[in-house]
């Protein structure tokens, strides 16, 4: 078995990686292949232009009415799950929140701990606390397991796994695998898996998960999946950890569907899961399996901060889908290792640079032709490219006045890039200035250095026209 | 000040434009009825089974008297050796009668009986409280006699669905059931055998869960085809 802890990249060298990943064939050719194979899954599933935007525009009323009321929700969900016996913790970061799942696992002599699909548990590197204790945390998704055993971090929120072909999962496997033969059989490498996993599913003495959906008037953590790892975390071991982030809840079970039929269709174009898991509580008096101790750790870890702002705010309806990244043409040409970040693509650069800060991330938001199609896609409407556009702005100023400084406020600002943009502004607000300018710059176009920085490193020289646009106006009047 | 009294203190410091109107979910899927033709019984069986076969899941039309010779039948056919089944239920009693070889129930908690569960037990036969048309989906409320794992350890889940209690949607269920009146320890939906395509985006059943689904759907015997 492999539970090693993975390398993590800092998003400040994004540039290079994403030139490397660029330049590579191989993994352009997966990641085209798999995001057309989702686009058009997910346009089957909305036929009617129509009824989709009314199905938008609900879900994104419901998201923003929890919001509005997050707080309040809060409350409600942690008295509502400690009635139904569940121990509520709460983690301010990534720290608190492994210091939390760790002690829990301490407390029970725990020698094996089995995963659910949980990116609330990546974002904390949760698996690095659990080996710097001992633990074993050992990844149950299918796609997981295989990023897991490869030393890997997942490439896609939804399809981990996308970057490897069944060629290197079948070679992965016959190396890495106890007794399994190299075969390239799909359903059989899917049972090589399975086969490891069940015995991991009777011998861990926790499970963890993540939670898709958490209402606050039954008390109840819902989970999407297919596979069947969820249910097994989350029933077979002894003890029970689901982690979220504060975001997740909503009031009303009636809240639910409409956001549930919203995130399958959009994330695989499929109408429903094959399971959909609501657990409102460990297993009572009488009751023969289920896990006999609960816990659910909810995570701040920045989101207070997007929070705070009532535009970054949107940044929190996200469900977590994943159609921005399968829409994105940066991220189907890059993949996601790229980004280095837990969440890549388009939700990834909104929401990491207030988990981690903008001096650490200030380049994902760049890293975007503003195209618009995460947007179009996103099943809860969150304006991305507005919120791409205004973290790059904070990233290059100083808070707008009344507004509290983001972390890493400013941790782009340049002072060659602030003259420049002064220069311009002194040189378009003097009209006899600009008609100057324009002239010489026509006039002396010959003089246009060919090597324009990186604008030329894969684009041709930038050259002013032979007359500017008022002349040719001036012209065309005359005549 | 406890991490908790951090978050709700910067949660509630937080700037709140005008609070939005409660959504009305009712109003939304009363709207999408309207504008499609009134559901019937035979409609919402018809595209129960269409969608359930999408899934991969089987389902076998059966009546309240022959349902428990039909399982005989299909457990013969797929050589289950062992068939797990809850006591007590309604169910029980006819399905005890039936001659089905192997059958055993969830008698014991989990920690007795764990391996066994795991490694000698071919199927599983649960009951549902309902099924959803629009996905073909099955609402499965596990209890003390009921197991969570009798619908996902066994390679092969049986499913008791009756017709009467099949719904347009989910939100129908939820609302015809009062689920929000008191929600179980554990509820699932469950829509085909458990399945994968994190392989090269190649779909593989039988990913840690049931490998097969059979729903034997309950329903009058001039609906039987």
């Amino acid at each position: 078995m492999n539970t090693q802890p993975l390398d993590f990249v800092p998003a400040s060298e994004f540039k290079q990686r994403a030139s490397g990943a660029v330049a590579d064939a191989h993994l352009r050719k997966s990641f085209r292949g798999a995001m057309d194979f989702l686009i058009n899954k997910r346009a089957a599933q909305f036929p009617d232009p129509v009824a989709l935007e009314s199905q938008r525009a609900l879900a994104e009323h419901i998201r923003k009415y929890s919001l509005a009321r997050l707080p309040e929700l809060l409350e409600q969900l942690e008295r509502k799950l400690t009635d139904n016996g569940v121990k509520v913790h709460w983690a301010e970061n990534a720290e608190e929140a492994c210091a939390i799942i760790v002690g829990i696992a301490q407390r029970h002599s725990t020698k094996l701990m089995v995963k659910g699909k949980s990116m609330v548990s990546e974002e904390v590197e949760l698996n690095h606390a659990m080996a710097a204790a001992g633990i074993d945390a050992l990844e149950s998704d299918m796609g997981e397991y295989i990023v897991q055993l490869d030393g890997e971090k997942p490439s896609h929120i939804i399809m981990p796994a996308i970057h490897k072909t069944k060629q290197q999962i079948a070679r992965l496997f016959a190396d890495k695998v106890p007794g399994a033969r190299y075969t390239e059989s799909v359903d059989e490498l899917i049972g090589i898996g399975r086969a490891v996993l069940r015995e991991k599913f009777m011998s861990a003495e926790i499970g963890l998960s993540g939670v898709n959906f958490a209402v606050a008037e039954t008390g109840t953590l819902c989970l999407v999946e297919n596979e069947g790892n969820g249910r097994m975390c989350t029933t077979v071991p002894e003890v029970h950890i689901a982690i979220t982030g504060i975001e997740k809840v909503v009031e009303k079970l009636e809240h639910v569907p409409p956001l549930f039929g919203l995130l399958t269709r959009s994330a695989t174009g499929q109408a429903i899961t094959t399971y959909f898991n609501m657990i409102s509580g460990p297993r009572k008096p009488g009751e023969k399996d289920g896990p006999g101790e609960m816990h659910l750790v909810l995570v701040d870890n920045g989101r207070t901060q997007a929070y705070g702002d009532e535009q970054l705010r949107s940044t929190l309806q996200c469900i977590r889908c994943g159609a921005c990244m399968n829409h994105c043409p940066v991220y189907t040409r890059i993949g996601g290792h790229a980004y280095g970040t837990t969440y890549p693509g388009p939700i990834g650069e909104i929401i990491s640079p207030h988990m981690l800060g903008l001096n650490a991330t200030h380049v994902l938001p760049t890293a975007s032709s503003l195209c618009g199609a995460c947007g179009e896609v996103c099943p809860v409407r969150i304006p991305i490219p507005e919120l791409l556009v205004r973290l790059r702005e904070e990233a290059q100023h100083d808070a707008r006045p009344g507004h509290a400084p983001l972390r890493g406020q400013g941790a782009a600002k340049s002072r060659l890039v602030d003259a420049v943009w002064s220069g311009w502004a002194a040189l378009y607000t003097r009209p006899a200035f600009y008609r100057a300018f324009g002239w010489l710059a026509t006039r002396f176009r010959a003089l246009t250095p060919p090597m324009q920085g990186g604008w030329t490193v894969s684009r041709t020289p930038m050259k002013p026209a032979a007359r500017t646009l008022h002349e040719l106006m001036a012209e065309r009047t005359k005549r | 000040m406890s991490a908790r009294d951090n978050i709700l203190r910067r949660l509630r410091a937080a700037p709140q434009g005008k609070a939005p109107l409660v959504p009305d979910v009712p109003a939304f899927y009363a709207a999408v009825s309207a504008a499609t033709p009134p559901s019937t019984r035979a409609a919402r069986i018809e595209l129960f089974c269409e969608k359930m076969a999408f899934w991969h899941g089987e389902v076998v039309r059966v009546t309240a008297a022959n349902w428990p010779h039909k399982l005989r039948e299909i457990c013969t056919a797929k050589g289950v050796r062992s068939l797990l089944y809850g006591e007590p239920s309604a169910h029980a009693e006819a399905l005890k009668s039936a001659g089905i070889a192997g059958l055993k129930s969830y008698d014991r908690p989990l920690a007795e009986w764990k391996k066994e569960l795991f490694e000698d037990t071919d199927a599983g036969l649960t009951s549902t409280r309902g099924g959803i048309a629009e996905t073909g989906t099955l609402i499965v409320w596990p209890d003390a006699s009921e197991p969570r794992l009798m619908s996902l350890v066994p390679p092969i889940h049986f499913a008791l669905l009756d017709a009467d209690q099949l719904y347009d949607t989910l939100f129908d269920a939820m609302q015809a059931q009062r689920w929000s009146d008191g929600m179980p320890t554990n509820a699932l939906l469950v829509s085909g055998p458990s399945k994968t395509a994190d392989i090269q985006v190649t779909l593989a059943y039988g990913a840690h869960g049931p490998k097969e689904l059979v729903v034997l759907l309950l329903v009058n015997e001039e609906e039987v085809q």
